[in-house]
């Protein structure tokens, strides 16, 4: 008998497995998000990460297992019921993904002129609040072309919490940026969500900065759950994976080497033929 | 006979694919057409298309008209004045033009001028996972960003082959009566009695429809499938304007069949 997932829950993913063609990704992924938490998925580059989040919104499904969103399962959601459920969730894509051929402001209105029907000059007042939430006012006539990777990462997060999501989704957040747009960036996940009383899911391979702000972390590696908890426990951790992690070794569980055949034998393969 | 086996499977893999593939394309043209709605409910959408796909081509559009109606005058006209026919040089002109050069030389432009752009640009699009972004805020990408291109580049095609006729007819009188001296009232009224409206005109305009409908609907099709790499979209702009091009010719070939009206004899 399968528990029901708790109330408290807003995501819960049990057994899921999923590949692209025969190529496996997530072999076993058991998690819950309770509400009001900000939660980190972490694991070296291509573990399955950003697969996580693309089942969690529904725009891949898994092979067998569920993902149930706010309860519903959102693999089995026709396709109005999947868009409605989108409207309640905003994704911050690993390089911002604005559009290219419209200015910040108008970026950030996007979902609102799309979902709402609301006048013109309450759009503005709107848009100007997420703008301000992000500390980018200022920047509200610039193209993106015209914005630093940090900046588009806050118009991003501006636009994906436009229309006050309960569900806010970031992929990898953190790469590529300064020291300062980091830690800004990693402030203002934790502040939306807390003032927007959202969940949030964060996919990083940063440890140092979501660390900081983040209240437990999932470790995936191989498509499976290999560690999990609060950041106190994690950093006391003794599980050689999240030590590795945790302490940035080079070799360990995760090899230096991709697998290769024995290197004595590549080396010599001519001298022995 | 093991290299015969190795082809007949290559051969065999290949049309599968090319089967598979075609069937791929044709419903995702179905998918595009079903999610038409909005590009005809938000119609400045498509207006804006329209604009990118159909004003930005008028220049190369009436250049390349105006030119290849003077050339056709002059050629027309040497060959005319040998069995004493000069002045019917306007209605050879606009015969061709109307019927033929108009669409299918305003095709192969709009193709390399429209066509690759809307590919390279809902390529990019995916590329940077705008187009996904857009599925995460409950947006139908094919409603909102590829439907109005196709729609914009089927409506402006057969403007555009207009223009590209009115053109060619308009550089074939300044070359045939201001150049060759050719009555100026003979080249208009042979061309107005030769050419009938129905089998000249109307059915110019059905070829510039549907070659607009086909390279549309290459370009939307190779931009959206496009792998999203730097790669992947330039090989996907080429594959639209040769794809195009072949359509283009493949279709004029077919429809003219159709509207061909027996040798008389």
């Amino acid at each position: 008998m399968i528990s029901p997932p708790a109330a408290s829950d807003l995501v819960t993913l049990r057994d899921v497995k999923f590949g692209y063609g025969a190529r496996t990704v997530l072999r076993d992924i058991n998690l819950t998000v309770p509400r009001g938490k900000v939660v980190a998925i972490m694991g070296g580059s291509g573990c399955g990460k950003t697969t996580i989040l693309r089942l969690i919104g529904g725009q891949l499904r898994p092979k067998s297992g569920e993902v149930l969103v706010a309860g519903r399962p959102v693999a089995k959601l026709n396709a109005e019921d999947l868009f409605r459920m989108r409207r309640r969730m905003g994704m911050l894509f690993q390089f911002g993904a604005l559009f290219t051929d419209m200015t910040a402001f108008d970026n950030v209105a996007f979902p609102l002129r799309e979902h709402t029907s609301l006048p013109e000059d309450i759009i503005h007042d709107l848009v100007i609040l997420k703008l301000q939430a992000v500390g980018l006012r200022g920047a509200a006539g610039l193209r993106p072309a015209e914005l630093s990777g940090g900046m588009a990462r806050r118009v991003a997060l501006a636009r994906a919490v436009a229309l006050d999501p309960m569900l806010i989704m970031y992929d990898e957040p953190f790469a590529g940026l300064d020291p300062i747009s980091l830690s800004i960036i990693g402030d203002l996940i934790r502040r939306l969500n807390d003032a927007l009383g959202a969940t949030s899911v964060v996919v990083t391979h940063d440890i140092i900065e979501s660390l900081k702000i983040v209240d437990y972390v999932y470790f995936v590696s191989e498509g499976r759950v290999i560690a999990q908890g609060t950041p106190a426990e994690l950093k006391v951790s003794d599980v050689p994976y999240v030590r590795q992690f945790v302490d940035g070794e080079t070799d360990g569980p995760v090899p230096f080497h991709y697998p290769a055949a024995s290197y004595r034998s590549e080396l010599m393969a001519e001298i022995d033929e | 006979m093991n290299d015969i086996a190795r082809m007949l499977r290559r051969l065999g893999g290949g049309v599968i694919d090319a089967v598979w593939r075609l069937g791929y394309a044709s419903r995702f043209i179905a998918m595009v057409l079903a999610a038409s709605g909005m590009a005809f409910r938000r119609f400045s959408l498509t207006m804006r298309e329209l604009y990118f796909a159909g004003v930005l081509s008028l220049v190369i559009i009436s250049v390349s008209g105006l030119f290849v109606g003077m050339v056709l005058a002059l050629q027309g006209f040497e060959t005319l004045q040998n069995f004493g026919a000069a002045e019917a040089v306007g209605v050879l002109v606009a015969t061709s033009l109307v019927k033929e050069l108009g669409p299918v030389v305003a095709g192969l432009l709009f193709a390399s001028r429209a066509g690759s752009a809307m590919t390279a640009e809902i390529g990019l699009m995916k590329t940077t996972e705008q187009l996904s972004a857009m599925e995460m805020m409950a947006v139908n990408p094919l409603a909102r960003v590829v439907a109005p291109r196709f729609w914009a580049g089927v409506i402006s095609m057969p403007l555009l082959a207009a223009i590209f006729s009115v053109m060619g007819v308009f550089g074939g009188w300044l070359v045939a009566v201001k150049l060759l001296g050719v009555d100026n009232g003979t080249f208009w009224s042979q061309m107005q009695a030769q050419i009938d409206f129905r089998l000249g005109i109307v059915n110019g305009i059905i070829k510039s429809f549907v070659f607009g409908a086909a390279i549309t609907a290459i370009a939307v099709y190779e931009g959206y499938d496009a792998p999203p790499t730097a790669e992947g979209v330039a090989s996907a702009t080429t594959r639209t304007v040769v794809e195009s091009a072949l359509a283009v010719l493949a279709l004029d070939f077919v429809l003219t069949v159709f509207m061909f009206r027996g040798t008389g004899l």
